[in-house]
């Protein structure tokens, strides 16, 4: 046992693991709050909506598809200079979070637009009929009633996040992905490699359970 | 209550321009129930949604309660509609919240809280048998329970006026008798103003003072409901009465004689009119088709009959006088 994880150093991997997450949970969290109100506005000026404004959704569709459209480690080049005006550097996981954001964010906010048209639009009405302003609408009635749909999306969007951070390694980023590929595959270390690998999985496991439970717990159909 | 001025609509799309509502002129006085029937396309829908402004007319006037709806600004027409109820055919429950939670949501819109809200909802809870459902959510309750939910959502702001927007064409027929008792019960013990939108007659039939009925986007027959419904003066009207009935058909019947369509309402729906009459004028009469009932609680009858062998216009002359209502068939 011992003889095989020879080229493994525990105390770098904790390290990795702790870049990874603080990757994820920064990343994620500003995912969420650009990608919800990012959804919101989608949904609001699509064609017969409460906001129905044509141009406006045009345009932020356009957006949305460039971002989505480029791959993540074209992103992650591209990004290098507004990363360092934002952030300060291009390096670490400080670095690696515009990036991230910039990749997921449109992505979870296609997802938030699509559970917001599952909500009935019948429910918007009887909303509209008791006199709500179009904030109440979205705030009271539409998001709670699009959040089994809102936690799914952000789900599928986190585990999608873990297998960016792998990318971000390119960009001096660390964490457990880029363990994977610096040791793991361009050192051959099989054992580093097996390592990463499945605390990746855990992660994402991880992830899916969390997302699952709260999906049960919000959801009365 | 409630006045349209000119009311119309049009809908616009790839297909081109669809007129939904053409010129509509309707007044519904307070604690009146009212009805607007027609087929489906007729345009009832519209004419409902124009009246809370779901849907904002292309042209003419909505007066609600003295006030002129389609003039208010947008903050204004929120505190209007808050005033004005609707009950819906598929509820529009919030799911995610409880039965409690959706009767308390206008409220809540109004940013109302505390021990008054509470209060509010226990009561409408109570009044609608919904008391022991409070904790529960919309997915577990029936069709017929929902509605009642959505009647007591629609009453927590005391609205001077509830629309019913095919409020009981989802629900089966004893669960539509349940929903008709009940608003039937609000309008009368809360002087509630009802409008009501249906395809059923029916429903028009048991609780509905007034009726008016809509084709193509125009209001083409309206009266007291006993009138338009024992005397519809138009085709629109006649063929939505004789669905799903037996209507009697001269030429399938070989009687002879004189035929006549005798309309009895009130207390002489009971008394043996035609049979004195027959006695007296020495006729003969067969009853070809006949219904004996009552709209909105007011007992009709009416009879084709076939007089034979005698002086049947004299029997109707008679019958005219006894204050029935006789037509030729």
């Amino acid at each position: 046992m011992e003889a095989f994880f020879t080229n493994v150093d525990w105390p770098e991997i904790g390290r990795a693991t702790w870049d990874t997450l603080l990757m994820l949970g920064g990343s994620m969290a500003l995912t969420v709050l650009f990608g919800v109100p990012l959804g919101v506005l989608l949904y609001l000026s699509g064609r017969g909506r409460l906001a129905a404004n044509p141009v406006l959704n045009a345009a932020l569709s356009l957006v949305v598809n460039v971002l989505r459209s480029v791959p993540f480690i074209i992103l992650l080049i591209v990004m290098l200079p507004v990363t360092v005006l934002l952030v300060g550097t291009s390096l670490g996981v400080a670095g690696a979070i515009p990036p991230l954001v910039v990749g997921a964010a449109p992505f979870y906010a296609r997802l938030v637009e699509s559970a917001l048209r599952e909500v009935d639009n019948g429910v918007v009405e009887a909303t509209q009929a008791m006199g709500a302003s179009t904030w109440q609408i979205v705030t009271r009635a539409l998001l709670p009633e699009a959040m089994p749909g809102v936690i799914a999306g952000a789900t599928v969007t986190a585990i999608a996040l873990v297998s960016y951070t792998a990318m971000a390694g390119v960009v001096g980023a660390g964490g457990l992905g880029d363990l994977a590929i610096r040791f793991g595959y361009q050192r051959f270390q099989t054992d580093v490699m097996v390592v990463t690998v499945v605390l990746l999985l855990l992660l994402v496991q991880g992830l899916q359970m969390l997302g699952d439970r709260l999906v049960a717990a919000v959801s009365h159909r | 209550m409630i006045r349209l001025d000119g009311v119309t609509k049009r809908f616009r799309s790839a297909a081109g321009e669809r007129v939904a509502l053409d010129g509509v002129d309707l007044t519904v006085a307070a604690g009146q129930v009212f009805g607007v029937v027609g087929r489906s396309g007729a345009g009832k829908s519209t004419l409902i949604r124009t009246i809370n402004l779901l849907e904002r007319p292309d042209a003419g006037r909505v007066i609600v309660d003295g006030q002129e709806i389609t003039a208010l600004a947008p903050a204004e027409l929120r505190a209007a509609r808050r005033r004005i109820g609707m009950i819906f055919q598929h509820f529009n429950l919030l799911n995610a919240k409880t039965i409690a939670e959706n009767v308390a949501f206008p409220l809540r819109l109004e940013g109302r809280s505390g021990a008054e809200v509470d209060r509010r909802v226990a009561g409408l809870l109570d009044r609608l048998g919904l008391a022991e459902h409070a904790k529960k959510h919309p997915a577990q309750l029936s069709g017929g329970q929902k509605q009642r939910v959505g009647i007591a959502r629609a009453l927590a702001t005391e609205p001077k006026v509830l629309l019913c927007d095919e409020a009981t064409s989802a629900l089966d027929p004893e669960t539509t008798d349940e929903i008709l008792t009940l608003l039937d019960q609000l309008n009368r013990e809360l002087g509630l103003t009802l409008v009501l939108i249906t395809h059923q007659m029916e429903v028009v039939r048991r609780v509905c003072d007034r009726v008016a009925v809509m084709q193509d986007g125009r209001v083409v027959e309206e009266g007291a409901t006993a009138d338009v419904f024992l005397h519809p003066g138009h085709p629109a009207t006649r063929a939505m009465l004789a669905e799903g009935e037996e209507a009697f058909d001269a030429l399938l019947a070989p009687v002879g004689g004189r035929l006549a369509k005798l309309t009895f309402r009130g207390g002489s729906t009971y008394e043996p009119e035609l049979s004195r009459v027959a006695r007296s004028v020495g006729v003969d009469y067969s009853i070809l088709s006949g219904r004996i009932s009552r709209i909105r609680g007011e007992p009709y009858g009416q009879l084709v009959v076939a007089f034979t062998g005698g002086d049947a216009e004299a029997a109707v002359a008679q019958l005219g006088a006894r204050g029935v209502v006789v037509e030729a068939v």
